[in-house]
């Protein structure tokens, strides 16, 4: 076991998977003699080499569909673009053909390219470089999505993530990056997708937290225990694709409530397919209406106060778990 | 020769912008006339062979469609044959093609059979894609085709991310990258260009200049159109022949892929042609007049080929009518190969959204709005079986055309 940084732990998981097979290379905007926007890529320019490890220009479009091309002609290639707004400049790449390609050509091929990129508000970066866009890839067939928000799942689910012939988006958050935990080194097996942690064991609400809000809603049960007397179990799904429907069903059947959290805006939300999957296969266990805590529904807005005001904190998450146990 | 039927345009615009007449023929191009040797007879003859079959195959597409064997969009190549030909044949059975979605002619001249494109095109199972991809998506992993795309200028980052593959695995592959005149305009062109000059890649970007981009004449959309400088400020130098010659284009490619072989500098290569077809079927074509289109048939490349074979006595008259009749003969087969294959089985519908392995252990996971069921893990299959179920209903109900039963079957009556 060792204590790091989420940062670290997927940094720790490149070069593990780099090491571990030549067909491994990663590209993107100043991953190398910058060092990477976040720093997971630090010192993988100078382990690696120019070869492996490969500075691009702002390209967002064409640096995926590099990575499609040489997915499909043999190779590993992990992309990261330097937030996920800028992902949307690769959106047809990523829908039309990493998503697509194997399913439009018959199956002759495959696409194992990992597109790594951070996510989230909280450091006033304004309308273009702050939002959460979990929601449009897990729309997307052909695609599995991961979320982390731990060290350990950073690393474990990158590493299953490279190893795996599907594209993969793995979705980082801004505000993670510096956070510590415990990751086994030892263990250099990955993680699986679709299968969630249960972060907090509980009896009254189920309370599933997505990327940060993971980490958001765990905080929340603290209060909602010790001043409310309710009990949550949080549950952090770790992939949206595939989704571990499953736990989260186990769970509403035992809480017989359920409050969703995220970060992204509410319309077309992973809380709001999160909530209709409930209720199509839990609904007689339910005693209150599901609850969503979602972003506000605006374009992130640089000022502090304004920004704070427009992603979910611990209070947001406690209000609406009191609020399942509200008479409507 | 060329039986393929004149369908130019009426000469009239309800636009108000007057279609260019005799202004973008082929002597207005700035292309001037090659004039290069025959290659050996067998060459020769191999050439033409595959020029006719590109033709025929595709006048037959065009029979296909309009008897609604082929559904969606259909894209004809006729009039492009030559800068099809001229290209593949000089590459190595290792090199990489990547196309648009009008790509019929590449898949045949890569040596994909007329039998499974013509599935294809006919939606059915044992068409090169499955019957997933349809006439704009074909694909042949053993022949190195590595796509027809239906996003313009898609292909070029693709091909790029190919022949990285290629560089990075020290093979001395090249991709061949084939885009229309419309696919410079887009991003991806100039964000390409730049990376294949800056990482020295081995690959060439052919621009196929049929003269339109859809229905936008080439000096309506490109502010340059000389398309082969069009890459020269990004690093990749470019070259321009003469489409309808399949020599020229021969020549020019065969010297561009050398150089993206040997020297890992990217080249471009501009083939002015023209395609005798609208940019689909559907397509009025009031774009352009009729005489353009004559024009340019005056230079078919199927007239003048096999003109020039008999005249310099490569070939006789009699082989190039032997070679016709193959190619239609090879076409016949491919129909009755069409018509004959099923069509994917319904239960197939959810295989290959994903590899199944470590993270996808099944054929497919997801959630379906018409099952009820919880899918994960083992279940997976059993869910299959109720969409399964629910997808023949719902084929089934599309065919009854009588609305009574129909409606009896939305209440779950009669069947």
């Amino acid at each position: 076991m060792a204590e790091m940084r989420y940062r670290e732990a997927l940094g720790l998981a490149l070069r593990e998977e780099m090491h571990a097979d030549e067909r491994v290379f990663i590209m993107g905007e100043d991953i190398g003699v910058f060092q990477g926007a976040f720093k997971v890529t630090a010192g993988l320019l100078e382990e690696f080499g120019e070869r492996r490890v490969r500075d691009t220009p702002i390209s967002e479009n064409t640096i995926v569909g590099m990575g499609v091309g040489a997915a499909m002609a043999g190779l590993r290639p992990i992309v990261e673009l330097m937030t996920i707004n800028f992902s949307l400049l690769a959106l047809d790449q990523v829908v039309n053909c990493a998503a697509s390609i194997r399913y439009m050509f018959g199956a002759q091929v495959a696409v194992p390219l990992v597109i790594r990129m951070p996510q989230g508000a909280g450091h006033q970066l304004g309308p273009t470089h702050s939002h959460c866009l979990e929601a449009l890839y897990l729309h997307v067939p052909g695609l599995l999505v991961a979320v982390p928000s731990t060290p350990a799942d950073a690393r474990g689910l990158l590493k299953a993530a490279i190893r795996d012939d599907n594209p993969v988006v793995l979705i980082e958050h801004e505000t993670l990056y510096g956070r510590r935990g415990e990751v086994d080194t030892d263990d250099d097996e990955p993680l699986r997708f679709g299968e969630a942690a249960v972060r907090r064991e509980g009896s009254d609400v189920t309370i599933v937290g997505i990327s940060r809000m993971a980490e958001t809603a765990l905080r929340a049960a603290e209060p909602l225990a010790s001043e409310h007397a309710i009990e949550a179990e949080v549950i952090d799904p770790r992939t949206l694709r595939p989704l571990d429907l499953d736990t989260i069903l186990e769970s509403v059947r035992k809480t017989n409530r359920a409050v969703i959290v995220e970060e992204g805006w509410p319309h077309g939300g992973v809380g709001a397919n999160i909530a209709a999957l409930i209720q199509e296969q839990a609904f007689d266990w339910l005693d209150a209406p599901i609850g969503r805590v979602t972003g506000a529904d605006v374009p992130m807005p640089y000022s502090r106060p304004l920004e704070a005001a427009a992603f979910p904190h611990e209070e947001h998450v406690v209000q609406a778990a009191i609020a399942t146990f509200r008479g409507r | 020769m060329a039986t393929e039927d004149a369908s130019g345009g009426r000469g009239t615009s309800s636009t108000g912008v007057e279609p260019a007449s005799g202004g973008r023929g082929p002597s207005s191009t700035g292309v001037e006339p090659a004039s290069h040797s025959l290659p050996d007879r067998e060459t020769c003859e191999a050439v033409l062979a595959k020029m006719l079959l590109i033709r025929r195959f595709e006048e037959r597409a065009g029979e296909m469609y309009a008897k609604a064997k082929i559904g969606g969009f259909l894209h004809l190549c006729i009039g492009e044959e030559a800068t099809i030909i001229g290209a593949t044949q000089a590459l190595r059975e290792t090199d990489y093609v990547l196309s648009t979605y009008r790509e019929h002619g590449q898949a045949l001249a890569r040596g994909t059979s007329p039998e499974a494109v013509m599935a294809e095109l006919f939606g059915k199972a044992e068409g090169c894609s499955g019957g997933r991809g349809g006439s704009m998506h074909l694909f042949d992993s053993e022949r190195r085709f590595l796509g027809g795309y239906g996003i313009v200028g898609a292909n070029l980052p693709l091909a790029a991310g190919v022949a990285l593959a290629c560089d990075y695995s020290q093979t001395d592959d090249v991709t061949l990258c084939m885009s229309g005149d419309g696919a410079t305009n887009q991003g991806t062109f100039g964000e390409t260009m730049n990376l294949a000059a800056l990482w020295s890649l081995p690959i060439v970007f052919m621009i196929i200049n049929n003269q339109f981009g859809m229905g936008t004449a080439l000096e309506r959309h490109s502010a340059v159109t000389d398309l082969s400088r069009k890459a020269a400020g990004f690093g990749v130098p470019g070259s321009r022949c003469d489409g309808m010659d399949v020599l020229d284009v021969h020549a020019t490619v065969t010297a561009a892929l050398e150089k993206a072989r040997g020297e890992r500098a990217p080249q471009l290569v501009e083939a002015v042609t023209y395609r005798y077809r609208g940019h689909s079927m559907a397509d009025p074509e009031d774009y352009r007049t009729k005489d353009e289109v004559t024009e340019w048939r005056s230079r078919d490349p199927l007239e003048a080929f096999p003109k020039r074979l008999v005249e310099e006595q490569a070939l006789s008259q009699e082989d190039v009518d032997r070679l016709d009749e193959q190619a239609a003969k090879a076409v016949d087969a491919a129909v009755e190969f069409a018509e004959a294959s099923p069509f994917p089985e319904l239960a197939s519908l959810y295989d290959d959204v994903y590899v199944v392995g470590e993270q996808v252990r099944n054929p497919w996971y997801s959630t379906d709005s018409r099952s009820p069921e919880t899918h994960r893990g083992e279940q997976e299959r059993d869910a299959g079986e109720v969409a399964r179920e629910l997808a023949e209903a719902g084929a089934a109900h599309e065919e009854e055309t009588d609305p009574g039963t129909r409606e009896a079957r939305s209440r779950g009556e009669g069947g």
